[in-house]
């Protein structure tokens, strides 16, 4: 039984081995000794430690040989393996065209030719850890500042300045001859810049921190603020006092843009939080707001939008990209039913008695979330972020803005106007608006009442399980996931004024940005409880919240 | 008056036969399993239930203990920790047990405790925890701060040239615990106060947008940063998240979990995870043959190949190995006399090395560290020479580095060597 299998590896290690050599001695009669080099250095790798592996790494580039970097790149995108074998010289080393794919599809490191294919179980990897994969890029960006992309050349003039040695400038230097990118050439300024802080030439030294004052980056100004160290015996890094001085001045310059746009950071941080807030209060807005009721399931209306986007995705594995915009109206039906079946089945029997809709609505939340623990199980469901929505925004080095949120800040305003214009340019938006406001009036009039009650209804769930679609992307998709809104939605909706949109908006956003503002300082739990003794406070002297209803409707409530 | 007397007194003999011969009839041992099956814990706890499970029945079809088979008493305790201690007491006083396995918060191992010490029962704790606490009663088979965090900390130090420290946490006594260990440590080795920042969140916090801003601007301070994450749960998910998309990578600034395993990774996309570490004392990835035949056994039993193993799985795996060796050799149940023939007890690893009760009731376990990979496991970057003892009470700590457990010389948990005295068993 054992011996079948190795002995099986063994005819496959023979094949593979011819088939390697022949082609390789068909091209050169004479093998150069700069290929036996390279082979026998990238031979070390399945052996080496890590910082043993580094340095065959710097070995490798200094050489020279024409596929290194083809090599290197694998090595750094974990697609560098080799044969399992006994000996060492059958142990020979591949690159695979992609991880995963079983049998692996080999490529001579030599000649970048296709070598075949191999079964993944007969090959090992030849592992990286984080300090090597750091030193591979830096490597890997020398490569790629010829790249024709402008984007991959900005790429690798960043991963270069992370450590700049005298072989990186030199590189650095004769592409800025060359570069034709505007802000590729800045970002290559600054790193000769950075480089020439050390040269002898004081006015050189003047002129490049004169450059260095117009960065933003954090890297330069702590390079900046070195200059300015005194060593143990006080004298000073930088000898000359007016490089001192202007290297000072830069410094603060640096500093005060850095907090100019890290308010900024803090803003849209309140801005996106408060995004999240009023998306999971509008839907609470429509039902609690102009229908009275107390819902106390509208948090696991949230998590079935959350899991129906699980289950889109499970749908559409091909299409992650478009699964979220095919989940938002998916979602909104989906909650919109539930919300009408609760509407037709409980709340109707229970209008005007609000404590036993709130117990009534609590059990239903109970059984939804059983449910869901019935159908997904209990443990969180993982929802994949599309790439379109994963990275960030990077406006310069001081400020850069997540996609995500970027994301559900649009979507949420969206959101607010597609529901204000439902309400207000509809017929059913007129019909809901004149049904909250004197229900016996509408009816005379001939408002289908109970109709419009399961509309409203609808349209709150439905709205609740659109907001579930943006949670999926900022937290856990498990059958918790209501509860953990519930309590934010409810103080919007009552912080904002009951029955008013514009309330929750308002409400949501300054909640938001009031949280992010202190987090900083308090802490994320402190910042939270402030935040709700405020609100409480605020309710003592203003119980109808920001924006109350005027007039004999709003007396009613 | 006396033929009354009399009369009882034959009733209870007759009763007390009966019973005997009853219990001799069915000839099993009780194994008690104090796992949660329900609520926020059910995730991680039912896992270990299946294990102990899984052990019981491998070793009934070797032919069980001491001639007898075992049988499983399951209870839940729903994630509730007050019902932990009334379930103990169950198992304890109905049900007879004659070992538990159980608990995974160390608010539940906190609720047990006194009711383990009064009934004088035997519990096996399989779960890294913040040390600070040596019972009489409990056998702690996971890892000790000085096995996972200390040890993760100094890889950073050594072998990271990490300069400059997060410590960030949930908002609990195990990350509170565990950070107040840690910032000793490091305030110890040179590390200056201004370079530690220590944040605690709530559980299941996942607006981590400002949280990660903050770290970032930490770390850009031009020294070397990492992460000490205690962030337990849920809560992870979205912080790995953020950092991935605030562009953070393993490379500029580690992220090493003491909460983060196998079981946690197959539930979420672990592509913005790749390089960040997890310390543990097992990993799944670790290639021995004792490992591969615990991972097809977990396979087999649990009926499902794409299930992962974990550390708190090994630890019960070991504790459950040591108890059957000790009852063997005391060649009884009895509890004083297991744990008399527990001390010395040793048993294989999975992942290679020995594990030996010590007589402070913790035992030595191999310390590794893994970077996450694109498929949820991880490679090991570091570990260990050789075993790690477990350390009961921490030597970084002002309080307890004078605080000895010895349960074979001293007979106590909480020995103080400077006042030389025992203040018996430490619950607080």
């Amino acid at each position: 039984m054992k011996r079948l299998p190795s002995g099986g590896l063994w005819l496959i290690l023979l094949l593979l081995a011819l088939r390697g050599t022949v082609p390789a001695h068909a091209q050169s009669a004479t093998p150069s000794t700069n290929d036996a080099t390279f082979l026998a250095t990238l031979g070390e790798l399945r052996e080496a430690d890590y910082s043993a592996k580094a340095s065959i790494v710097e070995r490798l580039s200094q050489g020279g040989h024409p596929s290194v970097r083809a090599v290197l790149t694998a090595f750094l995108e974990d697609r560098l393996y080799y044969h399992n074998a006994d000996q060492p010289s059958d142990q020979k080393v591949f690159i695979v065209k992609s991880a995963d794919a079983d049998p692996l599809n080999l490529i001579d490191p030599l000649s970048l030719k296709d070598a075949g294919s191999a079964p993944a179980d007969s090959l090992t990897k030849i592992g990286t850890n984080n300090g090597l994969r750091r030193t591979l890029r830096t490597t890997v960006a020398h490569f790629a500042l010829a790249s024709p992309d402008a984007g991959v050349r900005l790429a690798a003039v960043q991963d270069m300045l992370r450590s700049l040695d005298d072989q990186t400038v030199a590189l650095l230097r004769e592409r800025m001859g060359v570069e034709t990118n505007s802000s590729v050439k800045k970002e290559i300024a600054t790193g000769l810049a950075i480089a020439a802080l050390d040269g002898s030439d004081t006015a050189a030294r003047l002129q490049a921190i004169d450059t260095l004052s117009k960065s933003v980056s954090q890297d330069v100004r702590n390079r900046l603020a070195t200059l300015s160290d005194k060593s143990s015996d006080g004298s000073f890094a930088e000898s000359d006092v007016k490089v001192r001085k202007a290297a000072a001045a830069a410094v603060e310059s640096i500093d005060r843009w850095r907090s100019f746009y890290a308010g900024i950071e803090t803003l849209f941080f309140g801005l996106s939080l408060g995004s999240v807030l009023v998306l999971i209060a509008i839907g609470l807005a429509i039902t609690f707001g102009v229908m009275g009721v107390i819902n106390m399931a509208h948090g696991e209306l949230m998590m079935l939008g959350a899991y129906t986007t699980y289950v889109v995705q499970m749908a559409m594995p091909e299409h992650i990209g478009i699964s979220i915009l095919v989940a938002i109206p998916a979602a909104f039906i989906v909650a919109g039913l539930a919300g009408i079946v609760m509407e037709r089945t409980i709340i109707r029997f229970l209008y005007g008695r609000p404590l036993e809709t709130l117990l009534a609505t609590f059990g239903v939340s109970l059984i939804l979330q059983q449910a869901v623990r019935s159908i997904f199980s209990a443990n969180n469901r993982s929802v994949v972020t599309p790439d379109w929505m994963s990275g960030s925004l990077r406006l310069n080095d001081a400020l850069s803005i997540t996609y995500n949120r970027l994301y559900i800040v649009i979507f949420t305003m969206i959101v607010f106007t597609l529901i204000l214009m439902v309400l207000k340019r509809t017929r059913i938006g007129l019909d809901i608006r004149a049904v909250s406001q004197n229900r016996a009036m509408a009816k005379a009039m001939g408002i289908r009442t109970e109709w419009v009650d399961a509309m409203t209804f609808g349209l709150g769930s439905g709205i609740a399980g659109v907001a579930g679609v943006a949670l999926s992307q900022l937290t856990n998709v498990g059958p918790n996931l209501g509860q953990s809104y519930i309590i934010d939605s409810f103080m919007v909706v009552v912080f904002g004024g009951v029955g008013n949109l514009w309330g929750a908006l308002i409400g949501g956003m300054s909640m938001g940005a009031v949280n992010e503002l202190l987090e900083p300082y308090a802490g994320a739990v402190l910042a939270k409880i402030f935040v709700l003794i405020g609100l409480i406070l605020f309710i003592q002297r203003r119980p109808r919240g920001l924006f109350p209803q005027a007039g004999r409707a709003g007396e009613d409530k | 008056m006396k033929r009354k007397e009399f009369l009882m007194t034959a009733w209870l003999l007759i009763a007390g036969m009966a019973f005997s011969k009853v219990a001799a009839a069915q000839d099993t041992i009780k194994v008690g399993v104090l796992h949660s099956l329900s609520g926020t814990m059910a995730i991680s706890e039912t896992t270990l239930k299946d294990t102990v499970l899984m052990m019981i029945d491998a070793q009934n079809k070797k032919g069980g203990v001491l001639g007898k088979k075992l049988q499983a008493v399951v209870v839940d305790p729903a994630s509730d920790w007050p019902l932990f201690a009334e379930k103990a007491a169950q198992l304890l006083e109905k049900d007879k047990v004659a070992v538990t396995f159980g608990c995974w918060t160390s608010v539940s191992r906190k609720s047990v405790l006194p009711v383990f010490e009064k009934d004088d029962g035997l519990l096996f704790y399989p779960v890294q925890y913040e040390g600070e606490e040596s019972s009489k009663n409990v056998i702690y088979t996971g890892a000790a701060p000085n096995q996972q965090a200390i040890p993760a900390v100094d890889y950073l130090m050594k072998d990271v040239m990490v300069k400059r420290w997060v410590l960030e946490g949930t908002d609990y006594v195990y990350p509170r615990t565990t950070n107040k260990i840690l910032e000793a440590y490091l305030l110890a080795k040179g590390v200056k106060p201004e370079d530690i920042s220590i944040n605690y969140t709530p559980f299941g916090f996942s607006d981590w947008q400002s949280r990660v801003a903050a770290i970032k601007k930490f770390g850009s301070a031009g020294k070397k940063t990492a992460v000490v994450s205690t962030i337990n749960g849920d809560a992870n998910v979205p912080f790995y998240k953020e950092l991935g998309n605030q562009k953070i990578s393993a490379e500029d600034i580690p992220v090493v979990a003491f909460s983060v395993g196998e079981e946690e990774l197959s539930g979420l996309d672990a592509k913005p995870l790749v390089g960040h570490l997890a310390a543990w004392n097992y990993f799944e990835s670790i290639k021995t043959p004792a490992n591969t035949a615990f991972i097809n056994q977990w396979h087999t039993f649990i009926k499902n190949p794409k299930r992962t193993t974990n550390d708190p799985m090994e630890a019960t795996y070991i504790g459950f190995n040591l108890w059957v060796k000790a009852v063997t050799k005391a060649q009884s149940t009895d509890v004083e006399k297991v744990l008399a023939a527990l001390v010395g007890t040793e048993t294989p690893n999975l992942t290679g090395g020995i594990a030996k009760v010590l007589p402070n009731h913790h035992i030595t376990k191999p310390v590794y560290i893994g970077e996450v990979k694109a498929d949820g496991q991880f490679n090991v970057v570091w570990k260990s020479a050789g075993t790690v003892p477990g350390d009961a009470w921490s030597d970084f700590l002002p309080g307890s580095k004078d605080i000895d457990a010895d349960w074979v010389t001293l007979k106590c948990g909480n020995y103080n060597r400077v006042t030389k005295k025992c203040s018996g068993q430490n619950y607080k």
